[in-house]
């Protein structure tokens, strides 16, 4: 079984050599150009890419995975044990067999979680030092076995745009976001439509999605007012905002963080009696555009205010994209000092390129909810132009290569992203989208 | 952020002078608040830096255990940081890497925030292996533009080469000696290493195939060359014509050669995590590779993620397998951001104690195995990041930025590199306050 997909996929494998080999290398000879490539031969192509992507298991004693503590023997026992424990929203876990990896094209490695590499036997004898396996499994040892993505890209992704969305697009991206497996899909925002004519039309989108099952939908709510809108409409969860940076809020929401804090106290009284879960998002929590660096303290004290006032969960932003790991491990520190880790999400934007690798470190501090937003929608308000929010399709193919379980299905979110930049008229603001794209186009030539 | 009540535009965020907005964040980010903490250390465990001067002598302490060929470190005084930050950076730049900003210090006055020892053992741990001082190896010159289609003038490259090395750069990959049938871009590797051979302070080393191209470039100057392996068998034959095996063989004769000159060997070894035949590559084959290099007299061996396809998950059992057989500090890393991976590759791969990291400035180099994808990581990037971590370098991010807008100016399209993007709009928007 596993063998037959493979071999009905020929062509689409084959679609994967370059219509033109440019060589990377220099050299006095003549390098082979792609179509030589090409005979290489469809029998190699089988057992190099099965190989890659099946873990080898016909050559491990144990069936196990490489690395250790992550007994991983088949992925459906994997999804199922983290279904009831970490994600009580969770929907229906898509079954992901051995034999769904026969779906992804071969040299893509991050599109399942699967990149845990096991040795191979044949020269194994090279590869037999324990102290240096004890080193490296520290480093991944703390990351949390699956992560939930909560996916902004309606909401921080297109709040920000120029020309107004149509509520059809917004809605079927939404539609499309939900399909590809992501669990949370923040989907719009009850704002005063003067300050966000973009998301004028959140109502629109809260009667238009609110039958679709097994994802959840947070709107953001800036205060009690916006929270009523918000169920009248529908919404089942919302989220509300506060900044680490006093001048922030101030310039940003008119008050104090304090006053936020009061005001958000009647959202979080109003939502308990209802039910309704509360995030709690932090701005500015590395860094503010008018203050400079932000005291991990005054992230930790804003964290603690909204954990207590009720709030499910904390999200961690780095507004404005300038905290590196050296800055975002402190502050997490101060964090998880009063906040359960399980409580936390962080939001990076990759304004400077530095999101994957906060994220790396937050994964390692043990942080299992992370914010993206697909296409990496959303730029950064504060440096026109530059880009903001991280690409979800970037997240999904690192966690896929940490052997993350994610639930989502890389394909169908490319997919998505697609289809919104299509509509946007602009290419993709990730990197793995663009790379995937690029390599399916060369096989359209050939 | 959303509101029911009006959000100040950022037009009317108050207006705040340039020097008031370097001293609020840069300076206090990088000295310590002695008055507060009474220690007057930085907050990763072992890593006193009190001072630029002490900084300072750290990298002069590296470079002559590490660096025989090493430049005359720039002097680095408490003056010298703040002039430069403050000339070179431009208006209103609220720069969280632009200098070694060293690590945040706890304010006092919530301390009690701040006590967890279990949390700070966990991510001490983290940091523990990271090197104090990374060394960046630019190979935009050569790796960046070798497969632009417009030929770059050879005037345009040295004037590139000048000002990478005039930010501090210690080595700078300067040309390539191939058959410019192949490459015709790099046809003018004579020319370019003619006019940058007494360059001082910088070691430019140059690719050199096989003990012709080795020559040729011995003869036009060179005193540092490159040569280039495949960890795996197919990319070796489809690129280079030849197996592992052959490849091996004629780079031990460019490796005597160069050892009779004293001329120092780099080894690259691409395709160190996947290969676009083959699939995922074995690590125990790329340290066979990297061994051999090694054993052949290379002093430093490049591990290449040619095409970016290396996560931390694949790139940590790699360099597990070559470091059992490599020494560390003869490593380097070589990764392609085509999937954006390539900053927490090396990020795992400096907890792995690497201190060695290739990258381009600009982020020049695409990748030729998805057209139009991106490449090389941006060295800007990295230097954004390795002065979050409070990592030297020794690199003068303004003037890399400067050195990467004149090569992306001359290509007419913008920067590969998200900081130099973003710190190029906030420098356009602060002059509109």
């Amino acid at each position: 079984m596993l063998a037959a997909k493979p071999l009905c996929r020929i062509s689409r494998w084959r679609s994967f050599f370059p219509l033109t080999f440019v060589p990377l290398v220099s050299s006095l000879e003549v390098p082979l150009v792609s179509d030589e490539l090409l005979s290489i031969g469809v029998d190699k192509l089988q057992k190099s890419c099965i190989g890659a992507f099946m873990g080898r298991a016909n050559e491990m004693d144990t069936g196990n995975l490489w690395f250790e503590g992550r007994s991983r023997c088949s992925f459906k026992s994997r999804n199922d044990e983290n279904t009831s424990e970490a994600f009580p929203w969770r929907r229906q876990i898509k079954s992901v067999s051995l034999g769904h990896f026969s779906n992804q094209p071969p040299g893509v490695f991050g599109t399942l979680s699967d990149a845990v590499y096991v040795p191979d036997r044949h020269y194994s004898s090279q590869y037999n030092d324990n102290c240096i396996r004890d080193v490296k499994n520290k480093f991944l040892r703390t990351i949390p076995g699956s992560v939930k993505i909560v996916e902004v890209g309606p909401r921080d992704g297109l709040q920000n745009e120029k020309e107004i969305v149509p509520t059809a697009v917004k809605v079927e991206l939404i539609k499309m976001l939900v399909s590809s497996g992501l669990p949370v899909v923040e989907a719009t925002s009850f704002v005063s439509p003067k300050w966000v004519p973009q998301l004028a039309d959140a109502k629109d989108v809260i009667e238009a999605i609110r039958s679709v099952e097994g994802t959840r939908f947070p709107v953001l709510t800036p205060n009690l007012k916006g929270f009523e809108a918000a169920v009248a409409a529908g919404a089942k969860e919302v989220a509300i905002f506060a900044a680490a940076s006093e001048s922030f809020s101030r310039s940003n929401i008119n008050c104090s963080i304090e006053d936020s804090l009061s005001r958000y106290h009647d959202v979080a009284l109003a939502a308990r009696k209802l039910s309704i879960p509360v995030r709690g998002y932090i701005s500015c929590v590395v860094g503010c555009p008018v203050e400079g660096a932000v005291p991990p303290s005054k992230v930790a004290y804003v964290a603690k205010e909204l954990f207590d006032m009720g709030c499910s969960e904390i999200s961690l932003g780095d507004t404005i994209g300038v905290g590196t790991p050296g800055a975002v491990i402190p502050m997490l520190e101060a964090v998880i000092d009063v906040v359960p880790v399980e409580k936390l999400a962080v939001h990076f934007h990759d304004t400077y390129g530095q999101a994957l690798s906060n994220i790396l470190v937050s994964l390692q501090m043990g942080i299992s909810t992370v914010d993206s937003s697909v296409s990496g929608l959303g730029g950064c308000p504060y440096a026109k132009g530059a880009s903001g929010n991280v690409a979800t399709e970037d997240v999904i193919y690192m966690l896929n290569g940490l052997g993350i379980q994610t639930n989502v299905d890389l394909g169908k979110l490319m997919l998505a992203g697609d289809f919104i930049c299509k509509h946007l008229g602009r290419s993709s603001g990730s990197k793995t989208a663009i790379a995937l794209s690029r390599i399916k186009t060369h096989a359209s030539k050939l | 952020m959303s509101s029911l009540e009006e959000p100040l535009g950022l037009d009317k965020l108050p207006s705040l002078s340039t020097i008031d907005l370097l001293g609020r964040f840069s300076s206090s980010a990088c000295r310590p608040r002695g008055e507060d903490t009474g220690m007057g250390n930085c907050w990763i465990d072992g890593r006193s830096c009190s001072s630029s001067n002490s900084c300072h002598e750290d990298v002069e302490q590296n470079s002559r255990e590490a660096f025989t060929w090493r430049r005359k470190t720039r002097d680095m005084s408490p003056g010298d940081m703040s002039s430069r930050r403050t000339s070179s950076l431009g208006r209103n730049h609220i720069i969280y890497g632009s200098v070694c900003d060293s690590r945040y210090m706890p304010d006092n006055q919530y301390s009690s925030y701040c006590n967890d020892k279990g949390i700070r053992d966990m991510t001490d741990k983290f940091f523990k292996g990271i090197p104090k001082y990374v060394k960046i190896v630019e190979v935009g010159p050569r790796d960046g533009l070798q497969n632009e289609k417009n030929i770059v003038p050879t005037d345009v490259k040295v004037e590139l080469i000048h000002r990478l090395v005039s930010s501090g750069l210690s080595v700078v990959e300067a040309t390539s000696f191939v058959s410019p049938k192949w490459v015709p871009q790099l046809a003018d590797a004579k020319d370019v290493m003619e006019a940058v051979r007494d360059v001082e302070g910088a070691r430019l080393p140059v690719l050199t195939p096989n003990l012709k191209g080795f020559e040729v470039a011995v003869a036009a100057g060179a005193k540092e060359v490159a040569i280039f392996a495949s960890a795996s068998e197919s990319f070796s034959k489809s690129n280079i014509n030849c197996s592992i095996e052959e490849s091996l063989t004629r780079y031990r004769a460019v490796a005597h050669a160069a050892r009779k000159l004293s001329i120092p060997v780099r080894g690259y070894v691409s395709c160190a995590v996947g290969c676009p035949v083959e699939g995922a590559i074995p690590p125990s084959k790329v340290a066979y590779v990297a061994k051999e290099l090694y054993d052949m007299g290379c002093f430093e061996i490049s591990l290449g993620d040619t095409i970016g396809v290396g996560t931390p998950g694949t790139v940590l059992p790699m360099l597990e397998a070559v470091m059992a057989v490599v020494p560390a500090e003869k490593l380097a890393v070589h990764f392609h951001d085509t999937y954006g991976q390539s900053l927490p590759n090396i990020l795992v791969s400096l907890q792995m104690g690497i201190s060695t990291v290739d990258s381009s400035v600009a982020g020049l180099g695409g990748c030729p195995y998805a057209k139009g994808a991106s490449g090389n990581v941006p060295t800007e990037d990295v230097v954004y990041m390795l002065n979050g971590l409070g990592v030297k370098t020794n690199v003068d991010l303004g003037k890399l930025l400067l050195a990467g807008e004149f090569i992306s100016k001359h290509l007419g399209r913008p920067s590969g590199s998200k900081t130099a993007i973003a710190l190029s709009r906030v420098t356009a928007d602060s002059s509109k306050i």
